[in-house]
């Protein structure tokens, strides 16, 4: 049966009463009755009607469901912003190690120094690679890191009695940045983009003043430009009293080259996710540790991980260390890894313990596979296949209805426009995105930023042939030689996925969003 | 390709970084290595580590060494769910789509509240997340009652939030066990946003979520209720005792320890709460040839679309542990989940029952409790600790640090991994721990402090 | 609804708002151009009744699938009713922006405002 018609059942159509999966141990204790343990008032009378199948079932029930999905080991997947390269299976192989793996978290820590170990040497890392010397892995994700970031600004500044209420950001943000605004009690203020793609000098000096506390950025930006302004704009801000917080959702073009730290950013976030090839997961897990500068130190997150000579009584080693030497200590430790809590001016916590640990194995591990040469080598490669896919998009078809939306080389992503395209052709950004699912690639990231019309954000990685590349514009060239002939055919598409376009009018109009049981 | 894009070498595509701001040196990390070579280090790293196959776990706190079925990792692991992104293409994504749709059933079925989003990052941050939205269901309220007894984890990441919010957090004290109902109602008042509750409690006692939250009710606050996943088939649901929102920490369905993460948080809501959730949303609908499909729906809630008016500003979440945690539910069914819940009670029963006989230990509370409660020992409890690891055993978590009150106090969890014998075993353990720490005191005029570290 | 139309009785603001005027008492609704822009409304949530707006300040939000549009007032005033059926059949915006599709009514507490407004070729010739 193919898998475009095969009705697709929920788990919960195919449960059958009886069935079940799961044999659990016996009690081996006494087994009075319920109420006996809890008063009856606090007892559930009925079960959550969860389903019932059998393992066989599950297993082919999901495994079918998999079947309906694509995904970055199948196939090219250019989504813009996101840095989709390969996920090494080696790092979900040490990731499952037992000693990482079952390890709980309220261990106590003096059972727990490989963990600490890791997670110190993953923040030494980060550190030289960001250029900032301090770093903590509490965020989950690069909005937490934005919202730690804005978080940590605000206790600065009250830290030097003063009390500001403006965050800055481009329009060409991504929309996570103004969210974290709201959160952390800002207000956001929009700063124009120039005709190079940057951050327009005179909007900014006439919107930079002693109200602001922040200027969020990405560089490059998310039109894949770098800013060749920034050390002008972190003048500008220092000199204003602000911070200067960099998200680092496009690290990928820069590692090894130039660092935030080095561009006068105060605090930074990577997305490991990103970057650091943790995998994608569907929408998570991912993380978004912090790097600061020495002033902003002091507000970091509580605990801290951090390391001691192993001779008790001196504090914790703050400073950051050169680690191209740093070998396994042979024999005895000279150092003890541990959680500080003891930091009086700490933001304090953002979520429980001490953050997605199994993320920070996997890139921990993808550090040391590609060390030094290897990260500088990725993002060479990450800008240049982006130049390189940005050069073929700029020939033939392409070339006339999709013009990329600044005129100069990008770095590891570029926003083509398909502001021509509509016109000339009748086919919008998004038909072409759902006819290219149609020739077995996602499609790039679409309608953002705002800034562009008929935005199409594309973001190769380093981690592609030049043979995929090519592939890629290929199907470009073919779908809109298609849409001179007869625009329909995107209009229409998809048609040979699993299922066509979607009704999402009816989806939040009247949302169901679970499976009605009654 | 050079010569495609009209350059003589990749530096020149390096040009728009100005000179001054290119790092002129390698970065000062060691030389990449071999895939074996960075499995050794690895290993190394793990084997470091006293983990829950060298030594008996008994820690609880949020999360628990629950059994995880092999199928879990098997389907997981499958490139399908593991490799892709957010389902922004619907079309090339109703694997992902619809393993949010059976997620947020479960959880929906579990709490007992109709709406069921696809999950935020862990517990703590939920609660917090929680307080988020009740501003803005409140029309700006900004207090919030908090009892004693909610994670401290979750107390604190609520205090950091807060302060962003602009808001302010009052504390509800616990009088034997369970959160002081007086204390509570007098402490809510017409501008409290929510009050938020935790059942079982971080002490493991049962609450009586309905009889607090009505002072919730009286004032038109939000009754948040963290719950214990586990638990949910035994216990009555937050949304059966007026909970507006039911979260929690969803680690102990389906997911690894990994020493406090990745896990999710799972954040479930009334009805007319639904516009005003955060994160990702799947909702079922038609495509154009009538076959059934999921997309995310209410998409303009988020940030990609709302920005700085987002319900919230999370964009990547734990997608790939909420599959997790479905297939796990799936795994247990309507009867094992149950089933397990029953055994939590009644192992748990008869754990403390078992500890609270060994000479100088005593319960810390007489509350109800399920899978997890505290005792009191006769002993300083990191020297208990010390002498049970030395055994092979985490004997607990302790609770000193967090709850001065209970410096003497620890707090025991078990699940259907700890069997009688292991359970047994602690008593005798803890037993021997406190006579001998008696005998050293007897025998030394000082305690011995622990080396290193804390 | 199908195609453009800017009734000549009614009088318009730049960020596409209509009004009509009876007396000291208005109606105010978005135009045709607006809802083509926004696409397929799905969600509308009227303002309170008795609540107050400003001209030229957003009162209210229009959602579609992938957009959500502030909802200017053309003039000042108390809200006196809200246009409750919207709720349940937001699309009305779409089929009928003048008519079903109404927003609130209004009870003006400066008339003068109108003067400032577009008439419906001046509003057109904005469209460009």
């Amino acid at each position: 049966m193919n898998q475009r018609d095969e009705g697709v059942l929920t788990i919960y159509e195919r449960s059958k009463p009886g069935r079940r999966a799961a044999v659990l141990p016996d009690a081996e204790v006494p087994e009075p009755p319920l109420q006996e343990l809890i008063p009856a008032k606090l007892l559930r009378t009925e079960p959550p009607r969860l389903p019932e199948v059998a393992e066989p079932e599950i297993v082919r029930h999901y495994n079918r469901l998999s079947r309906r999905n694509f995904d970055l080991d199948t196939g090219f997947y250019p989504l813009g912003s996101c840095t989709m390269k390969h996920n090494p299976r080696l790092n979900e192989r040490v990731a499952a190690l037992p000693g990482h793996a079952r390890l709980h978290p309220a261990q106590d820590p003096r059972r727990a120094q490989g963990a600490l170990e890791l997670m110190w040497l993953l923040q030494e890392s980060l550190a030289e690679i960001c250029g900032l010397p301090h770093v903590s892995l509490q965020p989950s994700a690069g909005s937490h890191g934005e919202l730690a970031g804005l978080l940590l600004t605000r206790a600065f500044h009250a830290d030097r009695g003063e009390a500001r209420t403006k965050v800055l950001a481009p329009d060409t943000s991504h929309g996570t940045n103004p969210a974290s605004v709201t959160m952390a009690g800002y207000e956001i203020v929009k700063v124009a983009t120039d005709e190079r793609g940057g951050v327009e000098m005179d909007d900014l000096r006439a919107k930079v003043d002693d109200e602001v506390a922040c200027l969020m950025l990405t560089n490059p930006n998310t039109l894949g430009l770098f800013d060749e302004n920034i050390a002008e704009i972190a003048a500008l801000i220092h000199e204003a009293g602000g911070t200067l917080y960099y998200d680092g959702a496009n690290l990928n073009a820069v590692m090894g080259h130039s660092r935030p730290g080095d561009m006068g950013f105060d605090i930074v976030h990577v997305n490991l996710h990103k970057s650091f090839s943790q995998p994608h997961g569907g929408g998570g897990p991912g993380a978004g540790p912090i790097a600061v500068s020495q002033r902003i130190e002091p507000f970091l997150p509580r605990p801290q991980v951090v390391r001691r000579p192993k001779q008790g009584g001196e504090p914790p080693w703050r400073e950051h260390h050169d680690l191209t030497n740093l070998r396994p200590e042979q024999g005895e430790a000279s150092y003890v890894f541990d959680l500080d809590h003891d930091r009086p001016k700490s933001i304090g916590r953002l979520r429980g313990f001490q953050g997605n640990f199994g993320v920070f194995v996997r890139s921990y591990a993808y550090i040391l596979s590609l060390g030094a040469d290897g990260l500088a080598e990725a993002s060479e490669t990450a800008v240049l296949n982006a130049n390189y896919l940005e050069a073929r998009l700029a020939e033939g078809r392409a070339g006339k209805h999709l013009p990329v939306a600044f005129d100069r080389h990008c770095m590891h992503e570029f926003v083509l426009s398909g502001k021509p395209m509509k016109k000339d052709l009748g086919i919008a950004t998004l038909d072409l995105a759902k006819r290219l699912l149609d020739f077995g690639f996602h499609p790039p990231t679409v309608y953002f930023p705002l800034l562009v019309d008929e935005a199409l954000m594309v973001e190769p990685t380093e981690t592609e042939t030049k043979e995929s590349l090519d592939a890629f514009a290929e199907a470009i060239d073919q779908i809109l030689a298609e849409a001179e002939d007869d625009p329909e055919k995107a209009k229409q598409a998809p048609y040979t996925t699993p299922v066509r376009r979607l009704d999402e009018v009816k989806a939040t109009r009247k949302p169901v969003v679970r499976q009605p049981l009654d | 390709m050079l010569a495609a894009i009209g350059v003589d070498s990749v530096a020149e595509l390096f040009a728009q970084v100005p000179e001054p701001l290119r790092l002129d040196r390698p970065l000062a990390l060691p030389e990449g290595m071999s895939e074996a070579e960075v499995y050794e280090r690895l290993a190394e790293l793990a084997a470091r580590n006293a983990d829950c196959e060298e030594q008996v776990c008994f820690l609880g706190a949020g999360m628990y060494d629950h059994y995880v079925p092999a199928i879990v990792d098997a389907i997981t692991q499958r490139s399908e769910f593991l490799t892709p992104y957010t389902p922004y293409q619907p079309e090339i994504s109703q694997g992902g789509l619809q393993a949010m749709f059976e997620f947020q059933t479960a959880m929906s079925e579990l709490t007992a509240l109709p709406v069921a989003t696809a999950g935020l990052y862990e517990g703590p941050s939920s609660v917090a997340s929680a307080a988020y939205l009740a501003i803005g269901a409140t029309r700006g309220r900004r207090r919030f009652v908090v009892s004693r007894g909610v994670h401290p984890h979750s107390r604190e990441t609520l205090e950091t939030y807060a302060v962003g919010f602009g808001a302010e957090v009052e504390e509800a004290p616990l009088a034997d066990g369970l959160t002081d109902a007086a204390a509570l109602a007098a402490a809510v008042d017409d501008e409290t946003a929510a009050v938020l509750l935790q059942s079982p409690n971080f002490l493991g006692s049962v609450e009586d979520v309905e009889a607090l939250g009505a002072a919730a009710k009286r004032h038109g606050a939000l009754l948040v209720v963290a719950v214990d996943p586990m638990t949910l088939g035994v216990l009555r649901p937050p949304g059966e005792c007026g909970a507006d929102i039911a979260l929690g920490e969803g680690q102990p369905l389906g997911n690894r320890l990994d020493f406090g993460g990745p896990s999710f948080g799972f954040f479930c809501g009334a009805e007319e709460l639904i516009r005003k959730l955060p994160g990702r949303i799947a909702g079922e609908t038609d495509d154009v040839d009538g076959r059934r499909g999921f997309v995310l729906a209410l998409q303009t809630r988020e940030q990609h679309i709302r920005r700085e008016k987002a319900t919230h500003n999370i964009c990547t979440a734990q997608a790939l542990n909420a599959l997790a945690a479905t297939i796990h539910l799936a795994w247990l069914g309507r009867e094992g989940y149950r089933e397990l819940g029953e055994l939590l009670l009644r192992r748990t029963a008869y754990a403390r029952e078992r500890l609270a006989a060994v000479p100088g230990v005593e319960p810390l509370h007489g509350a109800p409790v399920a899978r997890e409660f505290a005792l009191r020992l006769g002993a300083p409890v990191e020297r208990v600790l010390e002498r049970c690891a030395e055994r092979g055993i985490a004997a607990g978590y302790p609770l000193g640090r967090e709850y001065p009150e209970h410096e003497d106090g620890l707090l025991i969890a078990i699940t259907e991994r700890r069997t009688r014998a292991q359970i047994d075993d602690l008593a005798e353990a803890l037993g021997a721990a406190i006579q001998a720490e008696a005998g050293d005191l007897v025998a030394n005029s000082a305690t011995k402090s622990p080396e290193g570290v804390r | 609804m199908a195609d453009a139309s800017y009734p000549e009785e009614l009088l318009y603001h730049p960020e596409h708002d209509w009004v009509r005027i009876e007396g000291d008492q208005a109606t105010f609704g978005i135009t045709w151009y607006a809802q083509d822009s926004l696409g397929e409304v799905v969600f509308y949530e009227p303002p309170e009744v008795g609540s107050t707006v400003a001209k030229d300040s957003p009162y209210a939000e229009v959602e579609s699938v992938k957009a959500v549009s502030d909802v200017i007032a053309p003039l000042s005033g108390e809200i006196t009713e809200v246009n409750e059926a919207l709720a349940d059949a937001p699309e009305r915006i779409n089929e009928d922006p003048y008519g079903d599709g109404w927003l609130v009514k209004v009870a003006l507490s400066d008339p003068g405002e109108a003067d400032g407004l577009l008439k419906a070729a001046d509003y057109v010739a904005l469209l460009g």
